[in-house]
């Protein structure tokens, strides 16, 4: 017994979440070994991906420094797309372009292995090539886990479970139920190599400025959506599709993301370029409601594999981040009293629940199910009004009066106007 | 415009895989009976890599774990599959992410 594998604490997983932990922790002299089964951190992370500043304030300050990041973000667009058009609305500002930076794209692989080697440097050990099959329980209290690894056996005071959003370990100790298809969502994106002049001239942005667009509406089926962003020398062009989506409607993302390169609206901003890179990844949008049991006797559950992400906002990486240091923070108040009791290491969600991460997820809890429900929202609505907008547009000797006559006709039919107020009325409750 | 379509083979091949040559594939049928008597068989559709197929002759499915990107889909959307991460070090590694 006494030649065992022993650390403080045992990260499972090297992303944003385990990082984050890792690096808190390691800040603060605390043995912790982060265990991360691809080959090197990063090789299996994706995301859109729009990476927020501010939460890396105490874990890495100064950011973004010398971390790799492509573009710091001055305008952000949103699209609601019907077949061959959309309506949309932009925000840009001077003041997106001050610095610190509010967010920037990213490219995980490179994110994730730089955010490693800062967790290395400030002596967290990295660990790659290893996959954790198991947590060790003894009398209940999680106590380490089992490797992939001869002689893999690791023991710990605590684990913390930043192992995604497919969580086996969390899953395993009964922490939570299986994802049901309505609270995933399949996200396939394509980086496309692209000439940075051209960029620049077809976002209309100079220098390291970036553009995000975020898609949604009637070209798409059930509560997709999709999403481009610019990088220093490439696009990146997504779509999620929430699972009982891809089921019903029998086309799965990557079907989907062909035909979004076609459309009219964003072909010419893709135009010419060369795929890099074919990404899929799932993304937790059950929202508070599905977030699992997040702290037992020794372990802790952080980010996605937590369902730690406000999908309506595009955020999770600041969640997950958020979440590692708040579990790192816990473990060293837990440590002073050497008591890794789940009656201790609740503390951490007591941080959670005062903090934007579980204030934000509750706000929004009741939309996940009221996308769902309500194709509405999402198909007649967006389809509604870009028909209204082009009917306006269009000068063909109809006076106007008439053609709002129409307009309000076809949502009549559509939709219907008591609908109309009840939708009202689910979308101020969902949000407000 | 359909020409302008890319072909899956070709965007999986400009992904870094390391295939594990010798453990072999990470995910397996649990009872393919079950296979032959579901009839939605979404695993044909829902995998964005088209991992699972259908095999004509023997009415068997077949699974090209050498293109998974070890998403999750198919382990939600289908309780005959018994799932696994590939061993330490295999599977995808993208250059971006």
């Amino acid at each position: 017994m006494s030649n065992k594998l022993r650390y403080d604490v045992i990260v499972v997983g090297a992303g944003p979440a385990g990082l984050a932990a890792a690096t808190v922790l390691a800040k603060s002299g605390v043995k912790v070994i982060v265990i991360e089964r691809g080959r090197f951190p990063g090789a299996k992370n994706v995301m859109g991906g729009v990476f927020y500043t501010d939460c890396m304030k105490g874990i890495v300050d100064e950011f973004p420094g010398k971390a790799p990041v492509e573009r710091h973000v001055i305008e952000e667009r949103m699209w609601l797309l019907d077949d061959n058009s959309h309506v949309g609305i932009t925000h840009k500002n001077e003041m997106f372009n001050k610095e610190p930076h509010n967010c920037y794209t990213v490219f995980r692989a490179k994110l994730d292995k730089w955010f490693a080697g800062e967790a290395e440097k400030a002596g967290a050990l990295i660990i790659n090539n290893t996959v954790v099959l198991e947590p060790i329980v003894e009398n209940n209290k999680v106590i380490g886990v089992k490797t992939d690894r001869p002689q893999g056996d690791i023991y710990a005071n605590v684990v913390i479970a930043a192992d995604g959003v497919n969580s086996l370990l969390s899953k395993s100790l009964g922490l939570r139920k299986e994802l049901k298809s309505k609270d995933v969502a399949i996200a396939a994106k394509e980086v496309i190599g692209l000439n940075e002049d051209i960029i620049n001239e077809r976002f209309n942005v100079k220098g390291s400025e970036g553009v995000t667009i975020e898609i949604t509406g009637s070209f798409f089926p059930g509560e997709t959506m999709g999403f481009i962003y610019t990088n220093k020398k490439s696009v990146s062009l997504g779509v999620g599709m929430i699972l009982e989506d891809v089921i019903n409607s029998k086309m799965n993302a990557n079907d989907l993301l062909e035909s979004m390169k076609q459309h009219p609206s964003i072909a010419p901003l893709i135009a010419g370029g060369q795929t890099k890179e074919f990404l899929v990844h799932l993304i937790p949008e059950g929202g508070y409601k599905e977030m699992p049991k997040l702290v037992m006797d020794g372990f802790m559950v952080v980010g996605d594999a937590a369902m730690m992400v406000n999908s309506i906002h595009r955020e999770g990486s600041n969640l997950a981040i958020t979440s590692g240091r708040y579990a790192a923070e816990t473990y060293l108040e837990a440590a002073k009293i050497n008591d890794f009791s789940e009656n201790v290491l609740k503390k951490y969600i007591h941080k959670l629940n005062n903090s934007f991460v579980i204030k934000d997820l509750k706000k929004y809890k009741n939309l996940p199910d009221l996308l769902q429900k309500d194709k509405r929202l999402l198909q007649k609505y967006p389809r509604l009004l870009n028909q209204a907008a082009f009917e306006l547009l269009t000068v063909n000797g109809i006076p106007k009066k008439e053609k709002e006559k129409m307009i309000w006709k076809t949502a009549k039919k559509e939709i219907g106007i008591s609908n109309m107020i009840k939708d009202l009325i689910k979308i101020w409750r969902s949000v407000k | 415009m359909e020409e302008c379509k890319m072909r899956l083979e070709d965007k999986l091949y400009l992904n870094g895989y390391k295939i594990d040559e010798i453990g072999g594939s990470h995910l397996h049928i649990k009872d393919p009976d079950v296979c032959k008597t579901c009839e939605l068989k979404q695993c044909l559709y829902i995998c964005a890599c088209k991992v699972y197929e259908l095999d004509e002759n023997t009415d068997k499915i077949v699974i090209n774990y050498d293109a998974c990107v070890e998403c999750g889909t198919c382990r939600i959307a289908c309780d005959n599959i018994d799932w696994k991460y590939p061993r330490g070090g295999f599977g995808i590694a993208y250059k971006f992410g």
